[in-house]
């Protein structure tokens, strides 16, 4: 039993590091990261300057530049994500990946961490506007630091929904529609607008239940510097479940 | 030793039962035909065990280690070439190859003498470097057969690998096949009667989910007064006739 254990682990291991590699590779050697980043670099820099207006607000933090990310994120990494598994299915080599000496919740590892890099590249890639705050007055860059990492367990979180529903989903299109509306419902659940409706509706409970689900109302917090232990357990179980979602989806879409 | 030994393998997708008790063997340095018209439960076993479906019932030893209760270790001595030889075609030749060697756990450098060794066996070095997508057919066929190879399995199982290749490149990787069936047990799926004759040395022989026939080919073909495989085939397979 041990040794079937061990095999297993080395094997998922084994896959996990290959398909990572490989999923990195498609993405780095097309133009499909390029324009995924160029193009979120694009659009955040001009809601955080036009917008959030970044200058006008004559505060040394990043108020006006995080604010969009959700946003950003819901649409824009639905995009990285809808190919990884319903692009497989199309190309027939679904069964070649499914026959390969590893369990299924490698490969969706692997998967979803090559676009979880190709997020935390083009988040990286922001961080000039962070030098460009320092260069204009003091802000607090541990607050900073902590709403940079938050905001990449937020991308995880999109990025997992995304993956999983390419993995359900027939197609690409509607892998990327599914993940658009999926991940709003998430989003919103959060918004005052939406809790306020809820509390008028149904009472103060069911309004916090649901934002306590929303991947925007634990990112808020760390927005005012705060690191909630809550935050990070939401983010990490939140990709989790998705995760296992997607494993399930992905054994479940074997030939028939 | 029997490397591959298929179970009472059965399989419904819904009401339609696809496979139904279906049992045979595979020893080392055999080349066994799956023999049998589309729509026969050929491919739905080979799935079977692959590991790509599970079955209702039945198991299959791949070297004498279950699919079913330690799949891992049973996919690692097998080579399967799925039907339509499914590839990446946006990686190289060699990428694709590299790729699996490392999902079956070569280390770097076995991987690059694995690499090395399967392609001179299935002649695409000329091509290691190009991506797949600018291939012909036939290359695209031999590199899916090298990808299944990459380990060295001592189980090979090949769906319809010569179905919709030109004559040349049938004789090429039916060539490329009889080089591999002294050490290894190899299964393959076909409908093809000449390639049943030209490279196997058992059929067994499946319609509608039922084994009909299981021998040589010699001795399938004895069945009929014309001593044809093509007529057993026919007798053992024909439609019922609508009462």
């Amino acid at each position: 039993m041990n040794e079937t254990f061990a095999l297993n682990m080395r094997q998922a291991g084994n896959a996990l590091r290959a398909v990572y590699v490989r999923e990195l590779a498609a993405y780095f050697l097309t133009p499909l990261a390029y324009v995924f980043i160029a193009t979120f670099l694009i659009a955040l820099g001009s809601f955080t300057f036009q917008i959030g207006r970044f200058f006008d607000t004559n505060q040394a933090d990043l108020a006006p530049f995080f604010l969009f990310h959700p946003w950003l994120y819901l649409v824009f990494l639905p995009a990285i994500a809808m190919r990884l598994w319903a692009d497989e299915a199309r190309g027939g080599t679904l069964e070649l990946l499914l026959t390969l000496p590893a369990p299924a919740w490698s490969l969706v590892l692997g998967k979803f961490l090559a676009a979880w890099t190709v997020a935390a590249a083009a988040l990286l890639l922001t961080t000039p506007i962070w030098m460009s705050v320092n260069w204009l007055g003091k802000p607090d860059n541990a607050a900073i630091f902590l709403t940079y990492v938050i905001s990449f367990l937020m991308a995880g979180g999109y990025l997992a929904v995304a993956c999983a529903l390419s993995a359900a989903a027939q197609n690409q299109v509607i892998a990327f529609v599914l993940s658009v509306a999926v991940g709003f419902l998430f989003t919103a659940a959060g918004l005052p607008v939406v809790t306020a409706g809820l509390t008028a509706a149904f009472g103060p409970g069911l309004a916090e239940a649901m934002a306590s689900f929303s991947l925007i109302s634990h990112f808020e917090a760390a927005q005012r510097g705060v690191l909630e232990m809550r935050a990070l357990v939401f983010y990490i179980g939140f990709i989790a479940v998705w995760l296992a979602l997607n494993a399930i989806w992905v054994s479940a879409r074997k030939g028939g | 030793m029997q490397a591959l030994k298929v179970d009472a393998l059965s399989k419904s997708f819904g009401p339609r039962q696809a496979v139904r008790n279906v049992s045979f063997s595979v020893t080392a340095g055999e080349t066994v035909a799956f023999l049998g018209p589309n729509g026969a439960g050929k491919s739905t076993t080979l799935r079977m065990i692959a590991g790509f479906l599970e079955p209702d019932s039945g198991d299959a030893l791949i070297n004498g280690v279950s699919i079913l209760s330690d799949r891992t270790k049973a996919q690692l001595a097998l080579g399967y070439l799925a039907e339509g030889a499914p590839l990446y075609f946006d990686l190289s030749v060699r990428d694709f190859l590299g790729f699996l060697a490392r999902t079956h756990g070569l280390t770097s450098a076995a991987a690059k003498l694995a690499i090395a060794r399967v392609a001179e066996d299935a002649a695409i070095t000329d091509v290691i470097s190009r991506p797949i997508e600018t291939l012909s057919k036939g290359y695209r066929r031999r590199v899916a057969l090298a990808g299944a190879i990459v380990h060295d399995p001592p189980v090979l199982i090949l769906d319809e690998p010569t179905d919709g290749l030109d004559p040349n490149q049938k004789i090429a990787m039916r060539a490329l096949i009889a080089r591999m069936a002294r050490q290894k047990a190899i299964l393959i799926s076909t409908h093809q009667l000449d390639e049943v004759e030209a490279m196997c040395t058992r059929a067994v022989l499946i319609d509608r989910g039922d084994i009909k026939a299981d021998g040589t080919p010699a001795d399938l073909a004895g069945r009929t007064p014309s001593g044809k495989l093509e007529d057993a085939f026919h007798a053992l397979t024909k439609p019922e006739k609508v009462a």
